[in-house]
């Protein structure tokens, strides 16, 4: 392994508290970056809009998930009872959505809930076992007490001298160079 | 957005002047825990030596599980007339369990979800278990039905598989209906259950690569799908999570609901009421935190996490269990009052009968553990005794064991015509199989508390001081939240 490394994915700054990364957050959004990311052992309330992340679209994948879903149970009981083999039960119709209800009802929540999951995942781009971010030898304490603020070096904004020092103002300790 | 700021212009100067009073906020972790505090205190549990204890549990907990092995073994070899069950009473121990074990579920996802949307921050110390509970929960109760249809390998039948028959299921059953409610609830619960799971997996990931223990890093990072904490999936994984509570709220109050369709679509005296969808939910949740506490009690005490689940947090279950209990009591009174005002004369019998007829001892054990049973939670000095409120935890499970028996068993055994009537006793086979499915949870739930986090680790450091980013700006609105000084420990503590 070269001391350098060939090619550079980021930069990486530590930071103790909460509110210092919250502050150096709302520093990095207003320099202009994009491609720049908050690692946290938990959601920081608020660390969205001190990012300048946009509302997550999950709902709207999740929405589609649940209309598919009671389509979907509405159909089906339709197609077996009243189309593929209608059979008189007790009397009642071959079809109604009254008793196609319930079970439309919870496929609406099954199918919603698989597409919420599936929708944050996609979005998220995981399973993604391998990542710069978690070569990272102090990585670790992200999951457990520390914050962090990595900066892409793909930013159009990103120089390495000028990013260092703006995370450096921002507070940010132990900055590094984060190999790709 | 014009309207909304015009208005608060134009707003009486009063309103300005008034200063909403600042309630205290309780403290949900206690002596102003560390967030690494919080990792290695949850992490230790799974990390350190398997404790002496947890072998001789488990060891029983399999010998108690292997009386449901044995019996549905039995049970599968021979024919479903090995269970009790005769004319009259054709439909009883299986579905009795099954209702139980399903209710019981139900305060899992009512912590998880309900708990989430109402903003109830307690619920973070004991949602991980309570939803780790309605999953081995669920797998209890459906033991029950998937036996009962007798040749367990057509059980596929329930669902719509074409079959050789070519005919379809019955969507006009509500227990198709069941089918549906009780495979969604399974399946969301666990969905649900994962994903809460998946940063904390990251954490013992991370710990366990650390300690050198390559194998077990790899299978907890093979679950936790690469989580590595950014923000940028805290958001929508946050959103994710709260559409799931949002979803699975009314997944709970509708499983109950269905289940309780099963008996009030019928037409049986002492079923066909329209009270029986409420009055099944409370009492789910009413057994489902009697369940709670009967289990984090026991595992506050061992693993030393008092200061995580507080006597705030046994208040506030031990209040949920008091309100649900009161519910549940009112619908028996007014399932007595109805059969009155109803002037049915089946209807009237049916609910004499169960208070005085055969089984008037089922009915009042019923009302002595349900009823009478959840009125000591109006007392603190009650509810600060942990062992007093274990006890009176047990005798929730019991009644609300005894709610489904006298429900279903009493209106069966008493139908319309006397030359009909029966009783019924359970067989030594049902009586085995239902025994062993506590073994069958608590096996689960043991293997559940020695591999997976028990707390949600990242859930419980949201919740402390220190992660407000607010804390030191508008002190005044944090009362109770502690000092401003504590927003401070947010670095590496000893």
């Amino acid at each position: 392994m070269s001391d350098r490394p060939a090619k550079s994915y980021g930069i990486i700054a530590t930071f103790q508290t909460a509110p210092q990364l919250y502050h150096a957050a709302e520093q990095v959004r207003d320099a202009g970056y994009r491609h720049w990311d908050c690692i946290t052992p938990f959601p920081v309330h608020g660390l969205d809009r001190a990012m300048g992340l946009r509302r997550s679209i999950v709902p709207r994948i999740s929405l589609a998930g649940g209309i598919t879903g009671f389509i979907t149970g509405m159909t089906l009981i339709w197609w077996t009872g009243a189309w593929d083999y209608p059979l008189i039960v007790g009397g009642k119709p071959y079809f109604s959505p009254m008793f196609a209800f319930p079970v439309s009802y919870e496929l609406t929540i099954l199918f919603t809930a698989f597409a919420t999951i599936i929708g944050m995942f996609v979005l998220n781009g995981l399973p993604m076992h391998y990542h710069p971010v978690l070569k990272y030898e102090h990585i670790r304490r992200g999951m457990d007490d520390t914050f962090f603020i990595v900066i892409e070096a793909r930013d159009p904004r990103f120089n390495a001298a000028n990013t260092r020092a703006l995370l450096e103002k921002a507070g940010g300790t132990a900055i590094a160079e984060l190999e790709a | 957005m014009a309207h909304a700021s015009e208005s608060t212009v134009g707003a009486p100067a009063i309103l300005r002047e008034v200063k909403p009073a600042v309630l205290p906020r309780a403290i949900l972790v206690e002596h102003g825990r560390s967030f690494s505090w919080i990792t290695d205190k949850i992490s230790g549990i799974i990390e350190g030596k398997t404790p002496g204890w947890w072998w001789v549990c488990f060891i029983l907990a399999c010998f108690v599980a292997s009386f449901t092995v044995g019996g549905i073994t039995y049970l599968v070899a021979t024919g479903v007339g090995v269970w009790g069950h005769a004319n009259p009473v054709n439909w009883a121990w299986d579905i009795v369990n099954f209702v139980f074990w399903i209710g019981i579920g139900h305060a899992g996802t009512l912590i998880s979800a309900i708990l989430c949307l109402l903003r109830q921050k307690w619920r973070t110390s004991i949602n991980r278990a309570a939803e780790a509970m309605t999953i081995f929960a669920v797998v209890c109760a459906a033991i029950f039905p998937v036996f009962h249809v007798g040749r367990i390998w057509y059980a596929w039948y329930l669902f719509p598989i074409p079959n050789s028959n070519v005919i379809w299921q019955n969507f006009r059953s509500p227990l198709e209906w069941d089918v549906f409610a009780v495979s969604t609830y399974g399946t969301v619960s666990v969905l649900f259950w994962y994903v809460g799971l998946i940063p904390d997996l990251a954490v013992l990931r991370d710990r366990f690569y650390a300690a050198g223990n390559k194998l077990r890093s790899f299978l907890y990072g093979l679950f936790a799908m690469g989580w590595r904490g950014s923000n940028r999936h805290w958001s929508n994984y946050e959103m994710a999570y709260l559409i799931l509570a949002g979803v699975s709220t009314p997944l709970v109050l509708s499983v109950h609901t269905i289940v309780s369709f099963d008996f009030a679509v019928s037409l049986l005296p002492g079923w066909h009421t329209t009270i029986f969808p409420p009055y099944f939910v409370a009492g789910a949740i009413f057994s489902g935190f009697g369940m709670v506490l009967t289990l984090m009690l026991p595992l506050r005490a061992v693993y030393g996490l008092q200061d995580l689940i507080t006597q705030y947090h046994i208040d506030c279950m031990c209040k949920i269990t008091l309100a649900t209990g009161t519910i549940v009591g009112y619908a028996y009174g007014m399932e007595f009052f109805i059969a009155w005002y109803g002037a049915n004369p089946y209807e009237g019998f049916a609910f004499i009968n169960r208070a005085f007829g055969h089984y008037a001892w089922a009915y009042w054990i019923m009302i002595s553990c349900n009823v009478i049973t959840p009125q000591f939670f109006w007392f603190r000095k009650v509810r600060e005794n942990t062992t007093l409120v274990w006890v009176l935890s047990i005798f929730v499970n019991v009644g609300m064991w005894f709610e489904r028996f006298v429900i279903i068993v009493t209106s069966l055994a008493r139908d319309f015509l006397p030359s009909s009537w029966g009783y019924y006793s359970p067989s030594i086979v049902e009586i085995f199989t239902f025994f062993g499915t506590f073994g069958v949870f608590s096996v689960l739930f043991l293997l559940f508390i020695r591999f997976l986090p028990i707390m949600p680790m990242a859930e419980l450091k949201a919740v402390t001081p220190q992660a407000d980013v607010h804390g030191g700006h508008h002190g005044d609105h944090k009362t109770g939240l502690g000092d401003p000084a504590s927003v401070e420990q947010g670095g590496p503590q000893p």
